[in-house]
């Protein structure tokens, strides 16, 4: 059965503009392997070379970070959301960097 | 450009000065079409830095659902600069999540909050005007 996947705005556009999309999968994973297959344009934003959580992603199965379940070997069933966010960082210059103006 | 009604620029700049000494960050709800931001959600500096922030993914998940519930969308990002001047750092750049959002920097270094917004656009900075609503 289908799992429900919300994508943030930055990946919608490769999603045809849909704000959700049913993805076929037994773990985070594999759901996650299916959406980029679905959806090229998203190749390297979701799940990186190796195959892990692309680090500046963050994903939440129903209400919870799955990196603090089983990470991608989470299992999903057919009631199951995932939610796509990215992960929201950054901050004033580094120590020792050089300021932009 | 982007609009704030006032009480969101106030609520935007008093979690910023709540945050001190540490860098603050939070979230803003509205019309992606049009640049209003409807609602400000503040959210925790999981970096707990006076130099980095990071957002609280679960308050973002938490914020995300409501702005879309409300037929919103998570339209942009602000956070403080405690000792610089209200413009993105390379790291605020590096790690720019969506092009399409605004970024909103707070200095807090003078004695007047100064708040600026930018588009970043393939590690491009443009700023653009930020409109006050009297609402």
């Amino acid at each position: 059965m289908p799992v429900q996947v919300n994508l943030p705005t930055v990946l919608r556009p490769h999603a045809g503009g849909e704000r959700t999309v049913a993805v076929e999968g037994d773990t985070v994973g594999q759901v996650l392997t299916a959406l980029v297959a679905q959806y090229p344009g998203m190749t390297g934003q979701v799940i990186d070379d190796s195959g892990s959580l692309h680090k500046f992603v963050n994903v939440y199965l129903n209400d919870d970070d799955v990196r603090y379940l089983s990470g991608i070997d989470t299992p999903v069933a057919g009631a199951d959301q995932l939610s796509i966010l990215p992960a929201v960082a950054g901050g004033a210059v580094p120590v020792g960097a050089s300021h932009p103006r | 450009m982007l609009t704030l009604p006032k009480t969101v620029h106030q609520q935007m700049v008093a979690h910023c000065l709540v945050g001190l000494p540490d860098e603050a960050c939070g979230l803003l709800g509205g019309d992606p079409a049009t640049g209003e931001a409807v609602t400000c959600y503040p959210t925790r500096n999981l970096a707990a830095s006076a130099k980095l922030y990071t957002v609280d993914p679960k308050e973002h998940l938490r914020a995300d659902r409501d702005a879309e519930s409300h037929g919103h969308s998570i339209i942009g990002v602000f956070h403080s600069h405690t000792h610089t001047e209200a413009y993105p750092s390379p790291t605020d750049v590096a790690q720019a999540p969506d092009p399409d959002w605004h970024y909103i920097l707070v200095s807090l270094r003078d004695t007047e909050p100064v708040v600026r917004s930018y588009r970043i656009v393939d590690g491009s900075i443009d700023e653009e005007p930020v409109r006050l609503l009297s609402s």
